[in-house]
């Protein structure tokens, strides 16, 4: 099982952090290692999961979208119905009981649309952990209601306002203070990236996203799917999804990454379609770089899929060829949220739309290459409520008054 | 010129080495240039030239504010090692401080190449651990650079052993835990932290970086160190007050190591 035990997925993953985190990454890795395998924390851990955050979440059977759109059964794995809204509370909780288990009091996230910062709130207020939240200054103005929301839950939210005063910027602040205060601090990192452990740990906490999907698959349709599609940022709710079924070779998994305007126009967050090897936040893996290694800033509607890199594993599951990643353009995206929302009254997170889009886009050649109807899980990541400004500016609403269709 | 050469000379004189930073391309490549060799002219024994890059995670505002305004002045890899090139001439001993990715993306080997051609003595990285090192283990003997990792006060002891085990020229201690920039006081950490490099390093010297913005605090840290480093307040002078204020306090730290 990868990764081997210095975190390397192939030639991705690692350790490219100072000297001074080592210590820290090697403590969270003794404890993390230990507490799953210890029934204590894992009985824990699920009864959390299962009282307070409510998995497992729904496969529902998306009949009238899959009817809409012809030639393929649709399953969405709603995990936008789990506390908090989205899959992240999976990775909170899990990594707030290991704060609690290594004597730490307190905890830094970084957040960029806020959820992430939400969920670390949430659990650190759930377990009675102190909560710092980075969040880059740009952000914390676009998405004031989850600031409020952090705030309301306890939490201190810090606007960072260096560099591109964003997301990244955000995780190298929360680093920084990392560094500073690593004795009382663990850093609630929010995607499967970073270094060593982190991915594979934060991969563990949010896996049963695709244990569960499977399960309730093989019992709804007596059969594994035929694909499962989920959106790729940092890539958590993705490799959640993927992981349960990377042993299935006949399931095919798709990752769909923001295109944003287009992988042509270089303004996008696509890093495994648009990027090239190198080292970012602690590990090497794709990157939006430029010739000199800079970190080019990413582009994206969607505020969570808006980072430059991306988890190693994935790096590491596209160069073996088994998943296959591909752009979504916010256009495609939104797109998809708005048939959503008028076929099933559900309103996505734009981060799932990205996932739906993809996944309507390869049915058909999907349903040429089998010749049947394929059924496919899409991850439905998160609920839309956060995005509802972004749709609200994007279809008009909050101008005209006029209702889309 | 190897860095030994420059801990070799203060050694001789009965003192610590002054060990100064300075980012390329601030505020200019040109006036850059010019800073660093006022800082040579000024008595600095050793010379770090900063590579600016996007994400900076262990520097403080001071440099990373210095290094946003040279990357927004367009200042790229090759002129950092232009840099290297317009100073290594001046007597003292030239390294590159970079994050990996920009000589990664460079190309390991060629970045050694470059380097050596251009007169440095060696690469200081500061988020690179010599686990993760392999290419360049290989590419800085091809080249015969030396090589500096930093160890920290929360490093092991094995991991002390293992980090000097893969140093050439000196052994960089971080002393306190954090980012850099100037600090009021020194650490009570830092003696305990070089004692314990020292038992591991035999005869590499030990630099320790703290913080340190006077005169006063270059001689305690001096005491016990074979180099004292200073850099954010370097940097704020040069910032604030220009080449002026740059000499001066050159002079002022070099005179708090000065027998």
């Amino acid at each position: 099982m990868l990764p081997d035990d210095r975190g390397h997925f192939g030639p991705y993953g690692g350790r490219f952090v100072p000297e001074a985190l080592i210590a820290a990454l090697d403590e969270l890795d003794a404890h993390y290692r230990k507490a799953m395998a210890d029934p204590e924390f894992t009985g824990e851990f699920e009864r959390m999961l299962r009282d307070y955050a409510g998995t497992p979440s729904l496969l529902y059977d998306a009949t009238h979208l899959s009817a809409h759109v012809g030639g393929a059964r649709i399953l969405l794995k709603r995990e936008d119905l789990n506390h908090t809204g989205a899959h992240k509370v999976r990775n909170v909780l899990g990594q707030a009981l290991l704060t609690k288990r290594m004597g730490k009091g307190r905890v830094i996230a970084e957040t960029g649309a806020g959820q992430h910062g939400v969920a670390s709130a949430t659990a650190a207020a759930y377990l009675d952990l102190e909560c710092v939240v980075y969040m880059g200054e740009v952000d914390t103005k676009r998405q004031a209601l989850n600031v409020a929301r952090m705030k309301m839950l306890g939490a201190t939210v810090i606007p960072v306002t260096t560099g591109s005063r964003t997301l990244k910027d955000a995780i190298n602040e929360a680093l920084r203070d990392w560094v500073t205060n690593v004795d009382d601090t663990h850093y609630l990192l929010g995607t499967a990236a970073g270094p060593h452990p982190f991915p594979a740990m934060v991969r563990d906490f949010v896996r049963g996203i695709g244990v569960e999907a499977r399960a309730q698959c093989l019992e709804l349709t007596g059969a594994l799917p035929d694909a499962v599609a989920a959106c790729v940022g940092g890539g958590s709710n993705a490799i959640g999804m993927f992981h349960a079924f990377v042993p299935d070779e006949s399931v095919r998994l798709y990752g769909f990454e923001a295109g944003g305007d287009g992988i042509e126009t270089g303004r996008h967050a696509a890093s495994i379609t648009g990027g090239s090897h190198g080292v970012l936040h602690g590990s090497r893996s794709y990157l939006l770089q430029d010739e000199d290694g800079q970190t080019i800033e990413s582009h994206s509607i969607s505020a969570g899929l808006d980072y430059p890199s991306v988890g190693p594993e994935h790096a590491w599951l596209h160069d073996q060829g088994r998943a296959r990643y591909q752009p979504v353009t916010d256009a495609e995206a939104m797109d998809a949220f708005a048939l959503l929302c008028r076929t099933e009254g559900i309103i996505p997170a734009i981060e799932s739309a990205h996932a739906l889009a993809g996944a309507l886009r390869v049915i058909p050649a999907l349903r040429e290459e089998l010749g049947h109807e394929p059924t496919v899980i899409v991850n439905l990541s998160g609920r839309g409520d956060k995005d509802m400004h972004t749709a609200g500016e994007y279809f008009g609403l909050f101008d005209s008054g006029e209702v889309i269709g | 010129m190897s860095v030994s050469v420059a801990f070799e000379k203060a050694r001789a004189e009965g003192r610590a080495a002054l060990v100064g930073y300075l980012p390329a391309g601030f505020p200019s490549v040109a006036e850059g240039i010019g800073a660093v060799k006022a800082m040579i002219e000024s008595g600095v024994d050793l010379v770090e030239i900063g590579l600016p890059y996007s994400d900076p995670v262990m520097d403080g505002p001071v440099i990373q504010r210095a290094t946003e305004q040279a990357l927004a002045g367009g200042v790229r890899t090759r002129d950092v090692l232009h840099t290297v090139e317009a100073v290594s001439g001046a007597g003292v001993p030239v390294l590159i401080m970079s994050y990996w990715n920009p000589v990664e993306k460079y190309g390991v080997d060629a970045f050694a190449r470059d380097l050596a051609a251009a007169g440095g003595a060696g690469l200081i990285t500061p988020d690179l651990i010599p686990d993760e090192a392999e290419e360049w283990l290989a590419a800085s003997d091809a080249h015969k650079l030396d090589r500096i990792f930093l160890v920290s006060p929360s490093s092991t002891d094995e991991r002390i052993a293992m980090t000097v085990a893969h140093c050439r020229g000196f052994v960089y201690a971080t002393a306190v835990m954090g980012v850099t920039g100037a600090r009021d006081s020194t650490s009570s950490a830092a003696p305990t932290l070089v004692a314990r490099v020292k038992a591991a390093a035999g005869h590499l010297p030990v630099g320790v970086g703290l913080g340190v913005r006077s005169g006063a605090q270059a001689a305690e840290v001096g005491a016990y160190a074979d180099g004292v480093i200073v850099g954010s307040a370097l940097v704020s002078a040069l910032a604030e007050g220009g080449l002026p204020a740059l000499r001066t306090l050159t002079q002022d730290l070099r005179s708090g190591l000065t027998p």
